[in-house]
C-alpha cells in the first residue's frame, strides 16, 4: 500500500506508525460491556440497567470494511461510541494494532484520536452551524498543534479530495450545503486526523439512494488511497453487501453472527440473521427464502431474557436457549464464519443441533 | 499552492468565496425589521442625551428656583417643565438617563458575564455538579424578583452601590438557567462529540464550539431583561433604597414628583413614561433580535 506524500497538503498529520505488520489486527474487542443506568438521580442509586452492549468480541484486520448490522436499538452506536472512548466500557478491552486503548504501557487517549475517527448519521447535527466548513475540517489538526495557516491550507486540500471545490465551499456554512455535500465535509473532518480507523455510524442511511452510491464510491475510493480500515454500521443491508468484506449482526446487545459477507448472505446460520436477510426485498428469485419474517419487537434491554436472547422470537428455541447462552462456535472450520446458536454447536443439547 | 491527488491534479485556492456570517445576515434581518430600528433609534437619542448631557442640557439639574416650582411643559426657557423644586426637567431628565440606564445595564452586563460562566461551565460537565447549581439556583427562583431585589438592598442597607448590587444578584440566576439549558441542548449535539473526538480539552471545545452557539440566546434574554431591571432599579429608588435625592434619576424623580400629580400631571408623569418607553425599547429590540436570529431554511 503506497502512503501518501507528506507534502501534500490534505495529510498535514503524519499517519500512525504501522506497529504490528499486516497479520496483526487492526482492530481486537473482546468483551465489551456497556450498561446505562437509568432512573437514578444526584443521591438515588440507579433503579435499573439498560444493557446496551454486552461482552462484544471481533476483530477486523486492516484494510478490511467491517459492516455492523441489526435491529434498532440493538448497540451498534453504542459501540461505536465505545470504540471511540466517547462513552467508558463498564468492561472490556480495545486493542488497537496490539496496543491495548487506556492502560498506562498502551495506546494513550491522544494517540488513539489519532488513530480512530467517526463519521455520525446526522449530517447536520454533527456540522456546528458557526463555523465555516474549512473551520470545522481544520479544527482537528490545530487542537494536535498544526499552525492556523497549514491547517486551513489542509482543510482546503481535503475539501477537493472529498469532492467538493475548496473555492466554492471552504466559506460556506453547514445549512448552505446539501445532506450529501455536508456528510463530504463530516468525511474530510475525520479525515483531517490521518486516521487508520473510520468508524461509519450511519453515515449513508440519511442520504438519497443516488447521492448514497456516490458517497459509498468516494469512501472506497478513500480507502484504497489511504490504506484505511472501516467499520461500517449501518441498518441497510443492501449497502452493507456493497461495502463490507466481512458482516457481524447484533442483536440486544450482543454479536450474534459474523464472518465473510458471502457466506452471511449466502448461507447465514442464525435464526435472526436469516430473518434480518428474509426482509431483504430481494430481486433474485433464487435467493427468496421461506424463512418467517421476525415477529414482534425486539425483547426490553433493561431485562433480557435468560439464555439466548433471541429465544422468545425464534422458531427453533427449545430449553436449552432459556438455561444457557449459545457459545460462539464456527460454522465450518476454517471459514471465520462464527454463529452463537446452540443449533450450530454439536454439544449444545439442543434438538436440531447436528 | 498546487498539489496533487492520487487520481487528478487539483488548485487549492488560497482565496475563497466567503458567506456572509451568522451574525452579519442576523444584522441584516434585523436591519429590515423596522420595530426594531425605531427601538434602536430611541435608545440611541436616550443614550447620547445621556453622555452629552452637560453639553447638551440647558439648565442646572441641580439649581433650584423657588420662585419657578411646577411649570407647565412648554415654559419659555423651560421646555418640559420644571420639578417642585423650580429645576430645569429637561436637564434633569438627560442627567437622570446617565443613572438610570446605568442601573438597568450595569447589573444585567455583570449579571450576563457571571451567568454565562457558571451556566456554560455547568451545562458542559453536567451531572451532579450542574445538579448542585441549579438545585441552589432553584432557591433563589422561589421569590419573586420584586421582593428579592428589595430584601438584599434592605440587608445591604441604602445607597447606589448596594442596590446595583442587589439587582446583580437578582439577574444571575434566571441569566444562568438560561445559558445552562442552551448549553446542555448544544452538549447533546454530535458536533461536540466530533470535537471531543478530536482530543481538544474542554476548555478549547466550549470556546471554539459552544460559546458562539450559546452566547446569541443569552444575550437576546438579558437584554430583554434590562427592561425589568430598570423598572426594579427605580422601583428601589422610589422606596429610597437606591439613588438618594438630589441626584437626578427617573425612578427618583416619580418619586419626589409624586406630590404634583395634580398640580401638573404631565410633568409629573414625565420620568415614568420615559422608564417605560425606554424598557419598552429594550424589550422590543431583544425580541426583534431574537426573530432575526431564528434563522430557518
Ligand atoms: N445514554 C444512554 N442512556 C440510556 N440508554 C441508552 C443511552 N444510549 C443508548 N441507550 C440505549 O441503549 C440501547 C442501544 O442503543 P444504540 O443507540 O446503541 O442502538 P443502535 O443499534 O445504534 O440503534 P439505531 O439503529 O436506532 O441507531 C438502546 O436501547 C438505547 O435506548
Ligand atoms: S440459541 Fe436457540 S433461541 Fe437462540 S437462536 Fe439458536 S435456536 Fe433460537
Ligand atoms: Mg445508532
Amino acid at each position: 500500500m503506497e502512503t501518501l506524500d507528506a507534502t501534500m497538503p490534505e495529510t498535514i498529520l503524519p499517519v500512525g506508525e504501522d506497529r504490528g505488520g499486516p497479520a496483526q489486527p487492526l482492530l481486537i474487542v473482546e468483551g465489551l460491556t456497556k450498561r446505562f443506568p437509568i432512573g437514578g438521580g444526584m443521591f438515588k442509586r440507579a433503579q435499573a440497567y439498560v444493557h446496551a452492549v454486552e461482552g462484544v468480541s471481533f476483530s477486523v484486520a486492516k484494510g478490511e470494511v467491517l459492516g455492523i448490522v441489526g435491529e434498532s436499538g440493538c448497540g451498534k452506536s453504542t459501540t461505536a461510541r465505545l470504540l471511540a472512548r466517547l462513552i467508558e466500557p463498564d468492561s472490556g478491552e480495545v486493542v488497537v494494532d496490539g496496543e491495548t486503548v487506556g492502560t498506562s504501557d498502551g495506546m494513550s487517549l491522544r494517540e488513539l484520536r489519532r488513530n480512530v475517527q467517526m463519521v455520525f448519521q446526522d449530517s447536520f447535527a454533527s456540522l456546528n452551524p458557526r463555523l465555516t466548513v474549512e473551520d470545522t475540517i481544520a479544527f482537528g489538526p490545530r487542537v494536535h498543534g498544526v499552525s492556523a495557516k497549514e491547517a486551513i491550507a489542509s482543510a482546503r486540500g481535503l475539501l477537493a479530495r472529498v469532492g467538493l471545490a475548496p473555492a466554492q465551499f471552504a466559506g460556506r456554512y453547514p445549512h448552505e450545503l446539501s445532506g450529501g455535500q455536508r456528510q463530504r465535509v463530516n468525511l474530510a473532518r475525520a479525515l483531517a486526523f490521518s486516521p487508520r480507523l473510520l468508524i461509519l455510524d450511519e453515515a449513508v442511511a440519511a442520504l438519497d439512494k443516488s447521492v448514497q452510491a456516490q458517497v459509498l464510491n468516494l469512501l472506497l475510493d478513500i480507502k484504497e488511497d489511504r490504506a484505511l480500515t472501516y467499520l461500517f454500521i449501518s441498518h441497510d443491508l443492501n449497502v452493507v453487501q456493497y461495502i463490507s468484506d466481512r458482516v457481524l449482526v447484533m442483536y440486544l446487545g450482543e454479536v450474534v453472527e459474523t464472518g465473510p459477507v458471502d457466506r452471511i448472505y449466502s448461507d447465514a446460520r442464525h435464526p435472526y440473521t436469516r430473518a434480518l436477510l428474509s426482509a431483504v426485498p430481494s430481486m433474485d428469485p433464487d435467493r427468496r427464502t421461506l424463512e418467517p419474517p421476525i415477529a414482534g419487537d425486539p425483547p426490553n434491554p433493561i431485562d433480557p431474557p435468560s439464555g439466548c436472547r433471541f429465544r422468545d422470537r425464534c422458531t427453533f428455541a427449545a430449553e436449552v436457549c432459556a438455561a444457557l447462552k449459545p457459545r460462539p462456535i464456527e460454522a465450518t472450520p476454517g471459514s471465520g464464519h462464527i454463529v452463537a446458536c446452540h443449533m450450530a454447536d454439536r454439544i449444545s443439547g439442543h434438538p436440531r443441533s447436528a | 499552492m498546487s498539489i496533487l491527488t492520487p487520481t487528478a491534479p487539483l488548485t487549492v485556492p488560497a482565496e475563497v468565496l466567503r458567506s456572509p456570517g451568522y451574525w452579519r445576515t442576523v444584522g441584516r434581518r434585523l436591519r429590515n425589521d423596522r420595530v426594531s430600528m425605531v427601538c434602536l433609534a430611541i435608545l440611541a437619542l436616550i443614550l447620547i442625551a445621556a453622555v452629552f448631557a452637560p453639553i447638551l442640557a440647558p439648565a442646572d439639574p441641580y439649581k433650584a428656583s423657588m420662585l419657578h416650582r411646577l411649570k407647565a411643559v412648554g415654559t419659555a426657557g423651560h421646555l418640559l417643565g420644571t420639578d417642585e423644586l423650580g429645576r430645569d426637567m429637561l436637564s434633569r431628565l438627560m442627567y437622570g438617563a446617565r443613572l438610570s440606564l446605568l442601573m438597568g445595564c450595569l447589573p444585567i452586563g455583570i449579571a450576563f458575564a457571571i451567568g454565562t460562566t457558571v451556566g456554560v461551565t455547568a451545562g458542559f460537565v453536567g451531572g451532579r455538579l450542574n445538579m448542585a447549581v441549579m438545585r441552589v439556583l432553584d432557591v433563589f427562583y422561589a421569590f419573586p424578583s420584586v421582593l428579592l431585589a428589595v430584601a438584599i438592598s434592605g440587608a445591604l442597607g441604602p445607597g447606589m452601590l448596594n442596590s446595583l448590587i442587589s439587582l446583580t444578584l437578582v439577574f444571575v440566576p434566571p441569566i444562568t438557567r438560561v445559558a445552562e439549558s442552551v448549553t446542555t441542548q448544544v452538549r447533546r449535539l454530535d458536533y461536540i462529540d466530533a470535537a471531543r473526538m478530536s482530543g481538544a480539552p474542554n476548555w478549547v471545545i466550549v470556546r471554539v464550539q459552544v460559546l458562539g452557539n450559546v452566547m446569541g440566546p443569552v444575550f437576546v434574554y438579558a437584554t430583554g431583561q434590562i427592561s425589568v431591571c430598570m423598572i426594579l432599579a427605580s422601583g428601589m429608588s422610589f422606596l429610597g433604597l437606591g439613588v438618594k435625592p438630589p441626584e437626578p434619576e427617573w425612578g427618583l424623580m416619580l418619586n419626589t414628583l409624586r406630590s404634583a400629580i395634580y398640580v401638573n400631571p404631565l410633568v409629573a408623569a414625565l420620568p415614568g413614561a420615559l422608564i417605560f418607553v425606554t424598557s419598552l425599547c429594550f424589550n422590543l429590540l431583544a425580541d426583534g433580535t431574537r426573530l432575526a436570529m431564528d434563522i430557518r431554511d
